[in-house]
């Protein structure tokens, strides 16, 4: 408070502006409540440019368009990483022991139950893509290990079978599958 | 009276001072003032302007220029060149684009996608040099990175008349401003050219194209005037993308602020009223 | 902040609170029931706009750095990638760019609202100092902050302002070398720009803590110069000074608001959407608006060193104000002399930032010469001797007196002359 100015404290008492009339306060109440409901209004709009500019920017959409993979080259029993908006996706070229594998299993036993033709494309069981990420936490499981020798991740021990479905481990869903599709037999446009 | 000896102390200094003033001024003339649909409060771009803009500068300016900030998404977003989708595409695959590694780790060209920026058309600064014995400056950014002093008071009416094509007018004043042979008494290096408004006349940059150069597919008139005019548009574009939207959120935000500021005054004069009328 | 606070908590937790730590208390006592003198006018408001443009500086500040890249190759294109690609960039960009420009009028505004109604003057001497430091950081910071776009005006500017520090006799060159960690303006000096301009405004952050503190000690100055003498001549701070200070915000934003929608570049200068080029210094080099006058000042004197040490005088001098300006009264409502060489003062700053602008050339520099000798005169010549000559209006004998008598000054927004008082 003011130190050069004595008697001040204690003469704000009923310094708040006074009702003279009945009929003013409601009047003055709507100008109160409507000034400060544009305040408000206000405030909000001029968060969402500073909240939108956190969002993913209109080069990191643009390169995350679809891309497209030539499977050609991947040899059966083989898993290769390409990437799609910053994620590793898993194309797995499956063998027929490791598709046999995948849609014996008793789908009752399982964490997060689905059966294996649900989780690729009709007709071919033999490709199969998936988010490399496990479900835990966000770490990339290693291809070709753990008890099924599906997928194993190394940071929490979550184990996956080879339709990349979870089967022990403290992951709580399967590894998910990006939105793909044949271009041909032997391509595939992720995205 | 200390303020009138003053006074007279400055008036005469600053007299004395303004023969002086005058001759700090140089020959170029200031370019002539065109009408833009991007100006004022308003303004929008012109689509079929950029679009014939955009032509010019893709068989005349692109030989030399680059235009690195600019993707070829950028031509279809809002506010843009007016482009569908599939245009873009389109016009994305007719470039070249070098790509690379790939698997046998050598570079690679393809066609342009959406995501590619527009190629350079030299591959590095010296090869410009040797090519053109200047360095083509990037257009990107070119209509607001050329000005001409407006100089007082003109300066300060800008404020008001919102004024700011500066940038635009000196560069269709520039295109136009060629001349064919450097005025008696001028001596020009050689392979320079002479500009009327070029600062110090002496332009690297040879007269970039004529009349008739570029073929206009909606009738409009295929001249100097309206080449310079266009392609100028379109560089305005490319410098601004978001011109449209400034001005249009803009509109909003002063709507809000007069809305807000009246209804502070008010509540302000309710406040003050018991003071003012000297109850408190 | 001293004193007991009038403050009551309202519910349990705040009472508890309020007995550990009193924040609630310090809020009340400052900005709810500190007393602010009934006879502010508009120019009183501008503290409170410049409170909100540092919030605002540093908020989308913070959000353009999330996109910038501090890298000599790279500084340039992040700035455009804002501007083209990010999410609302370019008005981030633009109210951070023209904000730094309404920071300078408003901070100018509110250092000529303090010497016209002598601010400065016991017992507000620490508080004027606190504010020329306030100052100085703005300056530093908004320089920094220029550099930032790596443009042509950026780099050429870097290199020309901290040049200056190469006048200093015998360790200049290695000082500029040092503070380019190189041999020239490069990468390290772009990165080391970077940190100490976000380093800075929290800095300013704490001296407006200070200087908030040091005001609310002594109270605010008004109109007529003369203290407080009852509680008739104040008003509480919330709502009175709270709500004029947001309704006159709001005005200052339309100007704001004018200039990033529809003139954004207008306060910058073209040659800074050039490239960085170390090899080709532009034309006609000049820093943004807010320095000109004392670019003028600079240019103005003929010796390297002298004229470096004039720039620096002309700023440390508003230090001395306080003891500079002889006179008892403050207000230059009461001081028919001091007004009109106040707005001569005002005036010939005006000069400076027009001629700063101007090539150093001609007439120019014969101008800016005579105003810098102005400039200087004013401080060290014509406030001392003011205070002597100067024959005074009598001063009214309080604040509610003097809005009984004569209304306010112009611009004010008391009451009406015609109004009885209680």
């Amino acid at each position: 408070m003011a130190c050069c100015v004595d008697g001040l404290d204690d003469t704000n008492e009923g310094r708040k502006p006074v009702t003279t009339t009945s009929a003013e306060p409601t009047r003055r109440d709507f100008l109160y409540i409507a000034t400060a409901s544009v305040g408000a209004v206000g405030v909000a709009a001029a968060l969402v440019p500073l909240i939108a500019a956190m969002n993913p920017d209109a080069s990191t959409i643009a390169a995350g368009a679809p891309i497209e993979v030539d499977l050609g080259p991947i040899a059966e029993g083989q898993v290769i990483k390409v990437f799609w908006r910053g994620k590793p996706i898993f194309v797995s070229h499956r063998t027929k022991k490791e598709i046999e594998e995948a849609r014996s299993v008793n789908l009752a036993s399982l964490p997060d139950p689905q059966p294996d033709d649900k989780r690729v494309k009709e007709g071919k069981p033999q490709w199969q893509v998936l988010i490399g990420i496990c479900t835990h936490l966000g770490c990339i499981p290693i291809a070709h290990s753990g008890q099924y020798n599906g997928y194993f991740c190394p940071c929490h021990g979550s184990v996956y079978d080879t339709s990349g479905r979870i089967r022990s481990g403290p992951a709580p869903t399967n590894l998910p599958l990006p939105p793909y599709e044949f271009v041909s037999d032997s391509k595939i446009r992720i995205g | 009276m200390m303020r009138s000896i003053l006074a007279a102390v400055l008036a005469a200094s600053l007299l004395g001072v303004a023969p002086q003033l005058a001759s700090a001024a140089d020959d170029t003339p200031p370019p002539p003032r065109q009408k833009w649909s991007f100006s004022g409060p308003f303004g929008k771009f012109d689509r079929a302007q950029v679009q014939r803009g955009f032509k010019v500068y893709r068989e005349v300016c692109a030989v030399c220029h680059g235009l690195d900030l600019v993707s070829f998404r950028n031509l279809g977003q809002p506010g843009a060149l007016g482009y569908s989708e599939a245009q873009v595409k389109q016009i994305a695959s007719e470039y070249k684009i070098k790509d690379g590694p790939n698997d046998q780790g050598e570079m690679f060209e393809r066609e342009g996608r959406p995501a590619d920026r527009f190629p350079r058309p030299w591959a590095n600064e010296n090869a410009a040099r040797v090519q053109y014995n200047a360095v083509p400056p990037d257009l990107s950014v070119m209509a607001k990175a050329r000005t001409y002093e407006r100089g007082f008071p003109w300066f300060i009416f800008d404020i008001f008349t919102q004024y700011q094509e500066n940038g635009p007018d000196y560069l269709v004043a520039l295109l136009t401003g060629y001349e064919d042979k450097a005025p008696a008494g001028v001596t020009l290096p050689p392979t320079l050219s002479y500009n009327k408004y070029f600062p110090g006349h002496a332009i690297a940059m040879p007269k970039p194209m004529e009349d008739g150069r570029v073929t206009y597919e909606d009738g409009s008139p295929q001249t100097l005037a309206q080449y310079s005019k266009d392609v100028t548009a379109f560089l305005m574009w490319t410098a601004e993308p978001h011109m449209e939207a400034r001005k249009r959120i803009g509109f909003q935000v002063m709507i809000f602020l007069l809305v807000f500021a009246g209804l502070l005054y008010f509540v302000k004069q309710k406040v003050w009223y018991d003071v003012k009328a000297g109850r408190i | 902040m001293s004193g007991h606070s009038t403050y009551q908590p309202q519910n349990a937790f705040m009472k508890w609170m309020e007995r550990r730590l009193p924040i609630a208390g310090l809020i009340h006592s400052s900005f709810v029931a500190y007393p602010t003198p009934r006879n502010l006018n508009y120019w009183w408001t501008f503290g409170g706009i410049l409170t909100f443009l540092l919030g605002m500086q540093i908020v989308t500040g913070i959000i353009l750095v999330m996109h910038y890249t501090p890298h000599a190759d790279m500084a340039f294109n992040s700035v455009e990638h804002i501007m083209r690609d990010v999410n609302y960039g370019w008005l981030l960009r633009y109210l951070h760019s023209n904000g730094a420009s309404m920071f300078f009028v408003a901070v100018y505004i509110h250092m000529f609202r303090g010497m016209y109604y002598g601010s400065y003057k016991e017992p507000r001497e620490v508080l004027w100092i606190l504010g020329v430091i306030l100052y100085l950081l703005m300056m530093a910071t908004g320089f920094l902050g220029y550099t930032l776009p790596w443009g042509q005006m950026s780099f050429w500017g870097a290199t020309v302002i901290t040049n200056f520090f190469s006048a200093i006799p015998v360790v200049g060159e290695s000082v500029v070398t040092w503070l380019w960690g190189g041999y020239s303006v490069g990468n390290p000096t772009l990165q080391r720009f970077f940190s100490l301009h976000y380093l800075l405004p929290f800095v300013i952050v704490g001296l407006v803590v200070l200087h908030v503190w040091a005001l609310h000690v002594v109270g605010q100055n008004n109109p007529t110069g003369i203290e407080p003498k009852s509680a008739k001549d104040t008003v509480p701070f919330t709502p009175y000074a709270t709500v004029k200070d947001a309704f006159f915000m709001m005005c200052f934003c339309v100007v704001f608001a004018w200039f990033v929608f529809y003139m954004p570049n207008y306060l910058g200068h073209a040659d800074n959407y050039i490239p960085a080029n170390p090899a080709v210094t532009p034309l006609h080099i000049v820093p943004e608006w807010y320095y000109l006058p004392f670019y003028a000042i600079l240019r103005a004197i003929p010796n390297k060193l002298m004229g470096v040490v004039a720039l620096g005088g002309s700023i440390v001098i508003l230090a001395f104000l306080p003891w500079l300006d002889t006179s008892k009264v403050r207000s230059a409502n009461y001081r028919p002399l001091f007004r009109q060489f106040f707005w001569i003062f005002v005036l010939v700053c005006l000069g400076l930032g027009w001629l700063g602008a101007k090539p150093a050339e001609g007439g120019y520099v014969i101008a800016a010469r005579i105003l810098t000798i102005y400039y200087f005169a004013h401080f060290i010549i014509i406030l001392p001797l003011l205070g002597w000559i100067e024959k005074t209006k009598p001063l009214p004998n309080s604040i509610s007196e003097s809005i009984l008598k004569e209304g306010l000054p112009a611009g004010g927004s008391g009451p009406a002359p015609t109004v009885s008082k209680h």
